[in-house]
């Protein structure tokens, strides 16, 4: 008979590339669908979306910084460890939300190839977004696609893992640094997934994820004039035409709220969304 | 074998160590202070550390804060046009919002004082005693070859009376740290007395001395409160804890133990001498953890500029953030105070 002790774990949050509690010390009781106790997880407050703001902002100037093609290295390894952790994702994915293995399985195959397909993207959206526009005069007139900066997401609700994917790899792509806030009901993917990204050669700071209520922090990151993104997708449950009008007072960019498959389809106007086009005007030699 | 010079006489030490005013008296009377509790001292200055800080006092801590900032920049990069932002910047620390109080100086570098007299114009306190909201900014000089001290005297000398000539209000000077550490205390009074002389002006006034002790090098506890009785003795106004230069710079259990001493003097002689914390104060909560600490050790009455500053660069931008989301009841972002 085996003396082990099971040995639960504290789920924290992931910011600054560090695991810290709450600092309000909060928790929250996280459940399988039929009400079974599954693990404590961090209610973030809103200070500590102000400080992974604050560690996104440090962020942005090294990740935005890096090369096209070192940030889709990185990506592509953080999908190589995502494969590496598959059976813990698996194991969590199945019972917070109460699915068969198979499910899980095929939910995990979805994420993890979404993250290859974004990664994939680092160092050639450029030249699908990008051109070079005709002018009439002797300049090269280049139009090149430019991360926003910092990215507030509220991650779809309904998946664990799938929806989490989806909304933080395009942002990442074009070089953003994002804050997302989990799914409130099955949040324990979002936290292993930030050990995947702590392990992964990603930048501290790159990605933060609060783990709590998205109706308590959300409003925060809407008004927060360091944010200069703000991605709604998971937020249809949440007053979010609110959200929107508190974006609109620094100019954020917003993508209102998606559901079902809409919301983690593959798609590359989900990077260019979060990106800015400039504009740089250079005069031909004169031969 | 005992040295036995006499140093200079400075009325302070006259008074306390009467009319035997040598360098085995100053010694012996340093050398015999008690000795620090360096855990006692860090658990307090902890606790001090854990006070909760309502709104209401929040709001008033913050404006507080800016008005006992010394706006400083000390780089070997900077110019005059460098010279003129930082006292535009302190004129007009925040330009969304007028009830922004001034802050009480800036501090530069002797060769830079003309410009930051000229840019302060009618701003400028120019030697009168200055209260919160009354609009003047003080223009403050480090001197005495700055930050490492390594100069002869009389260069020292000539580096203190040039800023005060070209307008300086207030004089950082830095101590002989090699000196003091030898044991050469002497040499340490002399030269604070001889600056403290270098800052009269012309019409017998005196410019404000500061006297850093530069605590990161003085290694224990106990010869922070030996620098500080000494610097006190020798007749400075302010005890500064640090350049800015060297790490460690402020702690709060330094910047305790040196308002015990500034608290000790108070009770000894009635006479109160400033505290200067100086580098390393970076958010506006730890700022408030500092005039807690002043509070609950000397008294309220010494949350004045006269009596405290922060020598601080970009504390002033979080001050000015945490205004903003008091103001605003959201979050603000670097994008809207200046870039020094």
């Amino acid at each position: 008979m085996s003396t082990h002790l099971s040995v639960p774990k504290t789920y924290k949050l992931f910011v600054g590339g560090a695991f810290p509690r709450s600092e309000s010390g909060r928790v929250y009781e996280v459940t399988t669908p039929k009400g079974g106790f599954l693990a404590n997880a961090a209610q973030a407050s809103r200070k500590d979306a102000r400080d992974a703001v604050v560690a996104a902002r440090a962020a942005v100037s090294g990740w935005a910084g890096a090369t096209a093609y070192n940030r889709g290295q990185v990506l592509y390894r953080v999908a190589e460890v995502l494969e590496g952790r598959r059976a813990q994702f698996e194991e969590e994915i199945a019972a917070q939300q109460g699915v068969s293995g198979a499910v899980a399985r095929a939910q995990v195959d979805e994420a993890i190839d979404l993250w290859v397909w974004y990664a994939g993207w680092a160092d050639k959206f450029a030249q699908v977004a990008g051109n070079a526009n005709p002018v009439a005069g002797p300049y090269f007139n280049i139009s090149v696609p430019e991360p926003t900066g910092v990215v507030a997401v509220v991650a779809p609700q309904q998946s664990a893992l799938l929806g989490l994917v989806a909304t933080v790899a395009p942002a990442l792509v074009a070089g953003n640094t994002v804050v997302v806030v989990a799914s409130e009901a099955h949040p324990l993917s979002a936290i292993t997934l930030g050990e995947v990204l702590a392990t992964s050669d990603l930048p501290k700071g790159v990605v933060n994820v609060l783990t709590g209520s998205p109706a308590e922090i959300a409003p925060w990151l809407a008004s927060h004039d360091d944010v200069n993104a703000l991605d709604l997708t998971g937020a249809g449950e949440l007053e979010w035409i609110d959200l929107e009008i508190a974006a609109a007072q620094t100019l954020k960019r917003v993508l209102r709220p998606l559901a079902g498959a809409d919301a983690v389809a593959p798609s590359l106007s989900r990077i260019t969304a979060l990106t800015e086009t400039k504009t740089v005007w250079h005069p031909k030699s004169l031969l | 074998m005992t040295i036995d010079n006499a140093v200079s006489p400075a009325q302070r030490a006259l008074a306390v160590l009467g009319d035997d005013v040598t360098e085995s008296a100053l010694k012996r009377y340093l050398e015999g202070l008690p000795g620090v509790d360096a855990t006692g001292l860090e658990q307090r200055a902890a606790a001090l550390g854990t006070r909760s800080i309502k709104a209401a006092s929040k709001a008033w801590a913050l404006d507080r804060i800016i008005e006992l900032i010394d706006l400083t920049t000390l780089e070997g990069a900077d110019t005059p046009g460098k010279v003129r932002s930082l006292v535009a910047k302190a004129l007009v620390p925040d330009a969304t919002d007028g009830s922004t109080p001034r802050v009480a100086a800036v501090c530069v570098y002797g060769d830079m004082v003309p410009f930051a007299v000229e840019a302060l114009g009618a701003a400028h306190a120019a030697g009168r005693a200055t209260e919160p909201g009354d609009g003047l900014v003080n223009v403050a000089a480090v001197a005495t070859a700055f930050p490492s001290g390594r100069a002869s005297l009389a260069v020292k000398l000539a580096d203190t009376a040039d800023a005060v000539a070209a307008g300086a209000d207030e004089i950082d000077m830095v101590i002989d740290r090699g000196a003091f550490l030898a044991g050469r205390y002497g040499t340490v009074f002399d030269e604070i007395v001889a600056v403290k002389e270098a800052c009269r002006r012309a019409d017998g006034s005196y410019a404000h001395l500061k006297v850093i002790l530069e605590t990161g090098e003085l290694n224990t506890y106990d010869n922070v409160r030996r620098a500080s009785w000494l610097s006190i003795l020798a007749g400075g106004d302010f005890i500064k804890t640090s350049t800015g230069k060297v790490s460690p710079a402020a702690t709060l259990p330094v910047t305790l133990l040196m308002l015990e001493v500034v608290r000790d003097w108070h009770r000894l002689t009635g006479e109160r001498i400033g505290v200067k914390p100086a580098g390393g104060i970076r958010s506006s909560k730890d700022a408030i953890k500092y005039l807690v600490t002043v509070a609950e050790t000397v008294g309220e009455e010494w949350l004045q500029p006269h009596l405290f500053r922060f020598g601080a660069s970009s504390l002033l931008n979080d001050v000015l953030l945490q205004r903003q989301k008091l103001r605003s009841g959201h979050y603000s972002g670097a994008d809207y105070v200046t870039i020094d």
